[in-house]
């Protein structure tokens, strides 16, 4: 069971509050992303599950039970740290074995549950190495088999990904989703990039200054954003905010249409714009496209090659079902 | 274009070795002027056979030893006092190190008459003022009132290099153990303790290589006695050379420390390869 559940939870470093009062429900065997900027505090609000940072005010819940005051030893988390805090001197085993030593396990019952998460993370031929030996993805399997063999309530990841590089990245993120769908165990996982959170998340939480934005799905926050904020933060390339007269029309503060849905022709269309730059991806290319309908260029996304040229004059026609309106508060109109 | 500096560096360090061997061998005594002719081992051998030279030997290891003990352990405890936040922690740093800057002529003389005379000391006067024989430390306790000023002059280097490393240690790891279950101890123990292994072994050999040299500490305080009871070999051979105008057999005792001294530097050297390997 790993149910974790924040009551009124809040965290101030002196007079700085970063995180006002808050409440949040993770339920157990779920796969649930924080995301938002830096300095937001996800981070914090992590290891104040983790009980590394004492909460200033409020409750943590653990399967129904006041966990504020327990240590975290004793909560039955398990994190993987961005710097993966491998035990430098110590060989890969001893690293994997070192909660299960802690924890006092006899010495055959360590070898066991080692061995078994050093098979199921192909680590088995690294057991005797250092982790000054390893490269950056075997280090980050070791921080996660030193997490797995402790058989915890709930996996914490803080920002395991962000050391690796891109296509390690994407490998690794595959390897902790597979992880999570065999083990069913819930998983809290921080993270900046909004495309880990899409991929791997069953619940997201997008927080900004300590404050949740928005919970729910991937697709939730996707196509119905409750806000400005997470309707520019979800989606990669962003989505396209617009204020002003463009906005009055649909009577809105500003509305937000994503680049996918908007069609770029040489033909005539909503908007008149010229072509700037056009990032080529193969499968995609983007346009960014200045017109009068917005001060901030308008991102296009288009399938394949189109052969427009930089200076070229288009129209674009934005998909109106797709249009997100907001209001002058920046929240989402209906 | 590297052999100027080469012949220099060899110049400046053969000379006055060979020069040392070859005073080594002859029979050079200031008050005998009766020439000085060659005379084989034989300042070896009566320096060897001195039982002063015993007493020398295991002073020296004792000292050293000593030191080295109080020095890494405090060491080790004053940097972890230091590492955590504390008011006015800037004045506190540089207090403690401050004892490293004084001379060791003076603090040696100011432990002497200030601390540790039975007298006018103040150990000698709390001693007195509770109703206890005041301890004549120079009389005594000679090798440990000695040990006890070199170890407070050198722990403050110690602890600033021990302090220095402490504060490489990654927390993430700290923080780790501790969601291991690791308690206060066994951080200690599994965690900070391997993290220092490396400027343990720095400062064990820094200070080596110096407390086998002590002599200011025992010059100004003890005069290398009461009989040998504070003499190391330092200043069993300043003793021969220069109290007893005996060169020749100077000469030999300081062939027998540079041996000494090596044999102690390639020990430390291959604990210290060991160490930085990892």
């Amino acid at each position: 069971m790993g149910q974790i559940q924040l009551n009124q939870v809040s965290k101030s470093f002196g007079s700085v509050e970063v995180i006002p009062p808050l409440d949040l429900t993770i339920e157990d065997g779920e796969f649930v992303v924080f995301v938002g900027p830096s300095g937001c505090g996800k981070s914090t609000l992590l290891r104040l599950i983790a009980g590394l940072e004492d909460v200033t005010d409020g409750h943590v819940m653990i399967d129904g039970d006041d966990a504020t005051d327990i240590v975290p030893a004793k909560r039955g988390l398990a994190m993987v740290f961005q710097s993966y805090a491998l035990y430098p001197h110590m060989s890969v085993r001893k690293n994997i074995a070192f909660p299960l030593r802690m924890a006092g396990l006899d010495k055959s019952e360590q070898d066991r549950r080692v061995t078994e998460a050093a098979r199921v993370l192909n680590l088995t031929d690294y057991l005797e190495r250092r982790p000054g030996q390893l490269s950056g993805g075997q280090r980050q399997r070791v921080a996660i088999g030193r997490a797995i063999v402790r058989e915890p309530e709930a996996f914490l990841f803080d920002e395991p990904l962000s050391n690796l590089d891109a296509a390690l990245r994407v490998g690794m993120r595959l390897e902790i989703s597979e992880l999570h769908k065999r083990l069913a165990t819930t998983m809290i996982y921080v993270t900046h990039d909004q495309v880990e959170a899409m991929t791997m998340a069953d619940k997201i939480v997008v927080l900004q200054a300590g404050v949740i934005e928005q919970v729910g799905s991937p697709l939730e926050l996707y196509q119905r954003p409750r806000n400005t904020f997470v309707a520019g933060f979800i989606g990669s390339p962003k989505m396209n905010l617009i204020g002003g007269s463009e906005a009055a029309k649909h009577d809105a503060a500003t509305i937000g249409i994503r680049p996918e849905h908007i069609e770029i022709s040489e033909g005539p269309g909503a908007w008149e714009g010229t072509v700037g730059v056009s990032e080529h991806l193969g499968s995609d290319t983007f346009f960014h496209v200045q017109t009068a309908a917005s001060s901030e260029p308008i991102t296009v996304r288009a399938q394949g090659e189109l052969g427009l040229r930089y200076g070229q004059k288009v129209y674009l026609s934005p998909s109106m079902e797709h249009l997100h309106r907001f209001d002058s508060k920046g929240l989402r109109i209906e | 274009m590297i052999s100027p500096s080469v012949i220099l560096l060899l110049g400046w360090m053969i000379i006055p070795l060979s020069l040392t061997i070859y005073f080594s061998f002859l029979r050079y005594n200031l008050i005998t002027p009766t020439g000085n002719p060659f005379v084989g081992w034989e300042n070896y051998y009566w320096f060897l056979t001195d039982p002063s030279f015993k007493a020398a030997m295991i002073n020296t290891l004792v000292m050293v030893g000593g030191i080295l003990l109080i020095t890494v352990i405090g060491g080790i405890g004053f940097a972890l006092l230091l590492d955590r936040p504390m008011w006015g922690q800037g004045i506190i740093r540089i207090m403690v190190i401050a004892p490293f800057f004084v001379m060791p002529t003076v603090s040696a003389l100011v432990w002497k008459n200030m601390f540790m005379n039975p007298v006018n000391g103040i150990f000698g006067r709390i001693a007195t003022g509770l109703g206890f024989e005041p301890i004549d430390f120079m009389g005594q306790i000679p090798l440990l009132s000695i040990v006890l000023i070199v170890s407070w002059m050198w722990l403050p280097f110690a602890t600033l290099i021990l302090f220095t490393a402490m504060q490489s240690l990654d927390q993430e790891q700290l923080e780790a153990a501790e969601m291991d279950g690791a308690g206060w101890t066994s951080r200690f123990i599994f965690i900070v303790l391997p993290h220092l292994a490396r400027a343990i072994t720095v400062v064990i050999l820094i200070q080596t290589i110096f407390l086998l040299s002590i002599f200011a500490e025992i010059l100004v305080t003890t005069n290398g006695g009461p009989g040998t009871a504070s003499t190391n070999l330092t200043y069993l051979i300043y003793v021969s050379s220069l109290l007893q105008f005996d060169v020749g057999m100077g000469s030999a005792g300081g062939v027998i420390a540079i041996i000494l001294a090596n044999i102690v530097a390639i020990f430390l050297m291959r604990m210290i390869g060991k160490n930085l390997d990892a």
